[in-house]
């Protein structure tokens, strides 16, 4: 029988959590990395025991921790992040130029297909590769180096680098996003990189349809139809069914186009699931209610799933990298909030059950479907 | 030999218990005692200095025979009694944040 675990990050050490395919019952281990802050946790789909773990603090740095089973036993891989060349500036806050420094990764994406690939998404945003397992890392320059690199601004949150997608189909084509430049995308396997923020409309930028600039803060892909792409922007759920050459509005009838998930179904493509958030400065559910939003015909017309979700008195948020699904044939839909609550649900949004209330605020949260 | 005694999640990643003893080749500066620790639990590099310029971490400070070293040069002799192994040279992190 096919098996569920998911992979937490924490503001306060990683938690693995295991469940048959019933997922009613969740076996919990951790906190692995007690005290630090575990940015992603991700396996890699060739070998789901292979384990990759952003570790970090503010006192020790970046390291990254590799299991070989599952997350039951860690080593220290390799954490030397340099930037390739003289890394030169890109915009403070204020608009003054401000150097490049590498704070920490934000995200690991394992290869489709081989692995001892991976690639990290970093903050100050660039993107690195490594291809013996982590061991050590090489910047894939050229994105840095395409053009816009000075005009990029940090978010709230930093500027990171938070979104790699690896296209299942064509090997050559990876998108990745970056809060706040934007979306971009590479076709001759990150050697060259071009912006693909056509049709999106940030109002609180100097020029609302600048070519970069924009606080996209996540995207999704289902692995069937790579050229159609979800985002989750600032402000605005957008749609793209061209690989990110142009986007369009989506956000429809949702009550708050805020938010910072998003993700689709498993084996529906037009299937995607939000949580609205009230807005950027209020980071809580509106009205102290915890809702995903699902849309079964690929955005604009969503309905809310509330099922097993408090519907009182609650303010949490749901950070980006915080929503994860399952392969199963009832596909299993998780998120984690930053009040450490883990959701699950079995069957697709219409019911859910917390598997765990009280961890530290959750960060990451990935699904691996075992056999 | 010298004593370096590291903060918590520092001996929890090199996966030691109490004082490390270290033996130093040559003169015994911060800069041979942090090769030598790193050459020793690989898992530290980066984790007290920067890997390229080799600068202190910001949030950690050196101490050792009651004075702060942390700004004393990576190169100069540590104090007699470190040298000598009566006193432990300290990795100390910062006192901030939750």
């Amino acid at each position: 029988m096919s098996s569920v675990r998911l992979l937490v990050g924490t503001r306060k050490g990683a938690f693995v959590m295991t469940a048959d395919g019933k997922r009613k019952n969740w076996d919990i281990t951790g906190p692995h990395f007690a005290g630090w802050e575990m940015y992603h946790v991700k396996g890699s789909p060739v070998d789901p025991n292979r384990l990759f773990a952003s570790q970090s603090n503010s006192w020790f740095g970046q390291l990254i921790q590799r299991s070989n089973d599952g997350g039951k036993t860690w080593e220290a891989a390799g954490n030397k992040f340099v930037y390739d060349g003289v890394p030169g500036t890109h915009q403070w806050y204020d608009g003054t130029p401000h150097p490049w420094e590498f704070k920490r990764v934000w995200h690991l994406e394992p290869s489709l297909t081989d692995p001892d690939v991976v690639y990290a998404g970093v903050e100050d945003a660039a993107l690195f590769r490594s291809s013996d397992g982590a061991t050590s890392w090489e910047e894939m320059s050229g994105l840095r180096k395409h053009g816009s690199g000075a005009g990029w601004a940090p978010g709230a949150g930093g500027m990171c680098l938070h979104t790699i997608l690896i296209d299942p189909i064509n090997p050559k084509r990876m998108y990745i996003a970056i809060s706040s430049a934007g979306a971009f995308r590479t076709d001759d396997g990150g050697e060259s990189w071009t912006p693909i923020n056509q049709g999106l409309r940030s109002a609180h930028i100097p020029d609302p349809t600048a070519e970069v600039g924009h606080c996209v803060h996540h995207i999704a892909m289902h692995p069937a139809r790579p050229d159609v792409l979800y985002m989750q922007k600032h402000w605005d759920v957008m749609r793209s069914t061209n690989g990110g050459s142009l986007w369009q509005e989506i956000s429809g009838n949702l009550p708050t186009d805020f938010g910072f998930v998003i993700d689709v179904h498993a084996h529906e493509p037009e299937t995607v699931y939000v949580v609205p958030i009230k807005s950027d400065s209020e980071h809580f559910p509106l009205d102290g209610k915890l809702q995903v939003f699902r849309s079964k015909t690929g955005g604009d017309d969503w309905e809310p799933l509330t099922k097993g979700l408090p519907q009182k008195d609650c303010y949490v948020n749901v950070l980006r990298d915080a929503m994860s699904v399952d392969r199963l044939d009832s596909c299993g839909v998780y998120f984690g909030t930053t009040g450490g609550q883990v959701y699950a649900s079995p069957d697709g949004g219409e019911n859910w059950e917390a598997i765990v209330r009280d961890l530290p605020a959750v960060l990451s949260v990935e699904a691996q479907t075992l056999p | 030999m010298i004593r370096v005694v590291l903060p918590a999640h520092l001996r929890t990643l090199a996966k030691v218990n109490g004082e490390v003893e270290l033996q130093v080749a040559g003169e015994a500066t911060q800069r041979t005692v942090l090769d030598a620790l790193e050459a020793r639990f690989p898992m530290l590099r980066g984790t007290m200095r920067d890997q390229v310029t080799l600068e202190r971490r910001a949030f950690l400070r050196f101490f050792a025979c009651e004075e702060d070293l942390s700004f004393v040069g990576a190169d100069e002799r540590l104090p007699e009694p470190v040298v000598r192994g009566k006193e432990p040279f300290l990795v100390v992190g910062a006192v901030a944040g939750g």
